[in-house]
């Protein structure tokens, strides 16, 4: 079993906090500004995507069957005769709603069972996390394989299925965190003071654990995008005709050779937004002076 | 002087460049000659770059910092003009850093013996064989027992002053010329430190090796060095023979750090330095002491001083050879005691042990508790003092009456309440009049809290107050602290150490306490500020006549402000009583060893070591705790029979098999 390990230092210099001074710390370094650009670009993309094309994702069109790209179809079309175009731009709103529902699910979860067992500590964390290391090593794509053909496909299906499993991995660095934070003596000293354990995990132990929560949840809204992408590939995801990368991979996969425009430009719009996710989350854990320091998750 | 310079500093500046592209310096033109086999002390408070000096002069900077002029030459090398691989060789060969916690720089999981030889082959040419001799040789030289036996060992198996020892012979046995010792001693036991102290007193006059020893402690200061440097502000404010320095000091800045020192011959809570430590690198004309400078006059704030000559060495004054300065004078204490008992405890055991099913089936025997049969009692407006070594159960004992570690067994009485261990077993009314302070500012504080949130807390717990009510408390209370209302809306990290330590004594009355558990409050600080953080407790003593609990292992400290003393070892009370009869013989033979190690800024009061230095994790399962290391341990009867109280006068006890005439009456104090 890898060991979790974030180190919640005392504020010095080097970190900053504020919405606007955060901002800028991020931007200062070209990886950040690079990560926070294409981040950015692909969430307004997605959001403004019926202003910036005139055909629809979803409609076949047995006339345009793949095209190559041209000024008519700058991505050329695809083997229903769909402009590639247009479902790229339209192909990341369902996977980033989905995702950031999803990962809204494992952090408030995972960060409230994790602060709560790091300050309760003793016994009950101790048996909790034997049960964490449990559910760790359960196949969690094969696990959600199952439920999906118990209970049927669909990309709503996914949301509380993804949130919980990656929920576990945030229990384990909100608990490693809030360890650290509860060691310190203001935590102590509002034991000491009579207050409520409510009292002390919302005031004393989350505001000094929320940096490593957002940090977090950004990182893991990039493997969760790839998770999801995976799934709508396998078929357990988006269901046709809805657009969506990682269906559109999946169903013209076959025409690599023929029309490879119809692949790559969602493999590559999928990639865009993965590493500026990435590059975003890792340039605000730098701003906000969070060392990260972790396996990457199965 | 004809001595040959071995490291010179001359016109050193040293800094930083802001983000506007401004020079921003950390040291201001400073010069210092180190001799050879000489010992120079450098002083000053935190900020005044001390550390800054002794790293310079191994050619080290820390990230960030530049050279803007000025340099450094050790023993014929200019330290910042020759090569990386140059300077590299010569740190841990000729010039060695040893720093504050030397036991952290010892790898935990390698024998010390490998260690030893490790920096052996690294930094000499000598075989296996030779090193083999060499290493004892080492390990005598800095006289540590059988050096076969400590080369076998782990460092955790070795006292931090044996540690400390390993460390210093590694130096040496590379063939350093210059030891650089910042703060060693700092965190240490008082009798640990004076042991180390003794020993590098003795190390310069067997190897003349030189010495810079970097500390904030002048008692500590004045035993070991020849000459001492004074540090303010980045700048050098006067240098000078030890003896003369510290008899009539020249700089104002001198005076007043001498006169903030808490001295045991008196019950006065010394003076404090008002005012603040300039920040580092901030832009000044004039002197840089003038904001805090009792006899500053118009051209201190234009212009800056220049060393000027004085009878033992130099200061950097305008008035550096008047006398116009009076003696500062501290606030002698005034008992606010009343007859009404405030705390008791009772026969008090805790234990850290759990006897676990392993245990159980292996039939191991559980060791003695970490504290037992404890008991004393505490009136309205009256402070005890728990004195002892680290690890002598003091901060336990805070921890069981706050309820933070629920005692084996013993009675804690609270207004005549029998309070029950834990704190989840308490009520608000059983907590609230029971408040702790805690050693260190800086973690006790919440960082994402803002001053007004942190007195908030215990305001919304005990009292139902509205808005407005509780906003007048807030500043009421921060008023009390003498601190300016506007730092309500400050956060932890904005304040200074003393000013997070004034937040953290106004927390503790928001509650309206009757006890104030005070753990070692003051150790933190500096000790210009400590004397003004004991001033205030006192004061908020007087006022809401709250009882205090004061925990310090600083004896100079807990005389000025305790009514009454416990003297702690190994969780055990040895001895007991009045302040006063504490204070004056007989004494309990620890309490002697205590006093005897207790260092004084005067070079002539020479520690007296009367036990040796060597651990003692565990405490005796029979007789009298201190049984292991007495000096006048009389026979078997120490080792097996619990020491009867001995009450040399009425509230005054002493727990030791020596009769009352026979136990060490020798005069420590005055």
């Amino acid at each position: 079993m890898t060991i979790a390990s974030v180190n919640v230092r005392p504020r010095s210099g080097s970190a900053v906090s504020g919405f606007w001074p955060v901002l800028r710390r991020m931007v200062s370094r070209p990886s950040g500004a690079i990560g926070l650009g294409l981040t950015l670009f692909n969430v307004v993309v997605a959001i403004a995507a019926p202003l910036l094309t005139s055909y629809d994702p979803a409609t076949p069109n047995a006339d345009t069957i793949n095209l190559a790209p041209s000024f008519e179809h700058w991505m050329g079309t695809d083997s229903l005769g769909r402009d590639v175009y247009t479902r790229v731009i339209y192909g990341g709103q369902l996977a980033m709603m989905v995702t950031a529902c999803a990962v809204a699910i494992a952090v408030t979860w995972g960060g409230l069972v994790g602060i709560l067992l790091g300050v309760i500590g003793g016994r009950t964390d101790e048996i909790a996390m034997r049960f964490v290391d449990a559910m760790l090593s359960i196949p969690w794509l094969l696990f959600l394989l199952l439920m999906v053909s118990i209970i049927g496909g669909g990309a709503w299906i996914v949301v509380p299925i993804l949130g919980f499993f990656y929920g576990i991995s945030i229990i384990r660095i909100s608990r490693a965190a809030a360890l650290q934070v509860s060691a310190r003596d203001f935590v102590t000293a509002a034991r000491a003071r009579g207050e409520s354990l409510w009292a002390v995990v919302t005031r004393e132990v989350f505001p000094n654990v929320a940096d490593i929560l957002l940090v977090e949840g950004a990182m893991q809204w990039s493997w969760m995008l790839l998770a999801f992408s995976s799934l709508s590939f396998l078929g357990f995801g988006a269901a046709p005709p809805t657009p969506d990368w990682g269906l559109m991979i999946a169903s013209e996969r076959s025409l690599l050779a023929i029309a490879p425009w119809s692949v790559l430009w969602p493999c590559f719009a999928l990639s865009t937004l993965i590493v500026g996710i990435n590059l975003t989350a890792d340039a605000l854990g730098k701003a906000l002076g969070v060392d990260r320091a972790r396996e990457k998750p199965t | 002087m004809t001595e040959t310079t071995l490291i010179e500093i001359k016109n050193l500046t040293l800094g930083f460049t802001s983000r506007g592209g401004q020079e921003r310096p950390i040291l201001r033109d400073l010069s210092l000659n180190v001799a050879a086999g000489q010992t120079i002390g450098i002083v000053g408070e935190s900020g005044s770059g001390k550390s800054t000096v002794a790293l310079a002069m191994m050619g080290y900077l820390k990230p960030g910092l530049k050279v803007f002029s000025g340099h450094v030459v050790f023993d014929g090398h200019d330290m910042f003009e020759i090569s990386e691989e140059a300077r590299t060789r010569l740190r841990g060969g000729s010039i060695a850093l040893i720093p504050q916690d030397a036991g952290q720089s010892l790898t935990p999981t390698m024998r010390v013996g490998d260690q030893i030889d490790e920096a052996l082959r690294l930094h000499t040419r000598l075989n296996a064989e030779q090193r083999q001799s060499k290493m004892g040789e080492i390990l005598n030289r800095v006289r540590l027992p059988s050096a076969q036996d400590i080369a076998r060992r782990y460092p955790h198996e070795l006292s931090g002053g044996q540690q400390q020892r390993v460390v210093i012979g590694m130096a040496l046995g590379t063939g350093a010329k210059a030891l650089l010792l910042d703060e060693p001693t700092t965190g240490l036991d008082v009798t640990t430190q004076a042991h180390i102290l003794q020993f590098l007193r003795s190390l310069v006059s067997d190897t003349g090796v030189s010495m810079v020893y970097v500390s904030h402690d002048l008692g500590v200061i004045a035993q070991v060095a020849d000459r001492i440097a004074v540090m303010y502000a980045g700048e050098l404010v006067e240098l000078g023979g030890a003896r003369g320095l510290l008899a009539s000091p020249a700089h104002p800045y001198t005076r007043a750090l001498l006169a903030s020192i808490p001295r045991l011959g008196a019950k006065v809570i010394p003076a404090a330095l008002d005012g603040f430590h300039p920040i580092v690198g901030e832009d000044r004309q004039g002197c840089a002491f003038v904001a805090r400078c009792p006899i500053a006059q118009e051209r201190c704030r234009a212009t800056v001083p220049a060393m000027v000559d004085v009878a033992h060495g130099q200061a950097k004054c305008f008035y550096a050879d008047s006398d116009g300065m009076e003696k500062i004078e501290g606030t002698p204490v005034v008992s606010t005691r009343k007859d009404e008992v405030a705390v008791e405890a009772d026969d008090l055991a805790i234990s850290y042990h759990h006897r676990g099913i392993i245990d159980l089936l292996l039939g191991k025997e559980v060791p003695p508790d970490t504290v037992a049969r404890v008991g004393f009692s505490v009136n309205k407006g009256e402070t005890l003092g728990l004195v002892g070594e680290s690890g002598c159960g003091k901060s336990t004992i805070l921890k069981a009456l706050s309820g933070l570690k629920a005692p084996k067994h013993g009675r804690m009485v609270i207004d005549g309440q029998e309070i029950p261990g834990r704190v989840a077993q308490r009520t608000l009314d059983v907590i609230k009049p029971l408040q702790m302070v805690f050693q260190n500012a800086d973690s006790s504080l919440n960082p994402r809290r803002s001053v007004r949130e942190i007195l908030q807390a215990p305001l919304r717990l005990y009292f139902e107050l509205s808005h407005q009510e509780m906003e007048t408390r807030c500043e009421e209370l921060i008023d009390a602290v003498r601190l300016p209302k506007t730092y309500l809306d400050r956060f932890p990290g904005q304040l200074s150490g003393g000013e997070k330590q004034r937040v953290a004594i106004a927390r503790a009355f928001a509650a309206e306490p009757e006890l104030v558990l005070c753990d070692e409050i003051t150790s933190a600080l500096d000790v210009s500020v400590q004397a003004a953080a004991l001033l205030l407790l006192k004061q908020l003593q007087e006022m809401r006549g709250a009882a205090y609990v004061f925990v310090s292992h600083d004896l100079a400290v807990v005389r000025a402000i305790s009514d009454q003393i416990a003297v702690l070892y190994q969780g055990r009370i040895c001895e007991s009583g009045p302040t006063e009869a504490v204070f004056r013989p007989p004494f309990h033979p620890y309490t002697e060893v205590l006093l005897g190690a207790i260092l004084q800024p005067d070079p002539d009061a020479v520690p007296r070591l009367l036990a040796d230095d060597v651990i003692d994790r565990e405490p005796p399962s029979t007789g009298c705790p201190f049984q292991r290391r007495c000096s006048r341990r009389i026979d078997a009867r120490c080792d097996e029979i619990l020491p009867p109280p001995r009450h040399p006068e009425t509230g005054h006890v002493i727990y030791c098999h020596l009769e009352t005439d026979e136990l060490p009456a020798l005069n420590a104090v005055e």
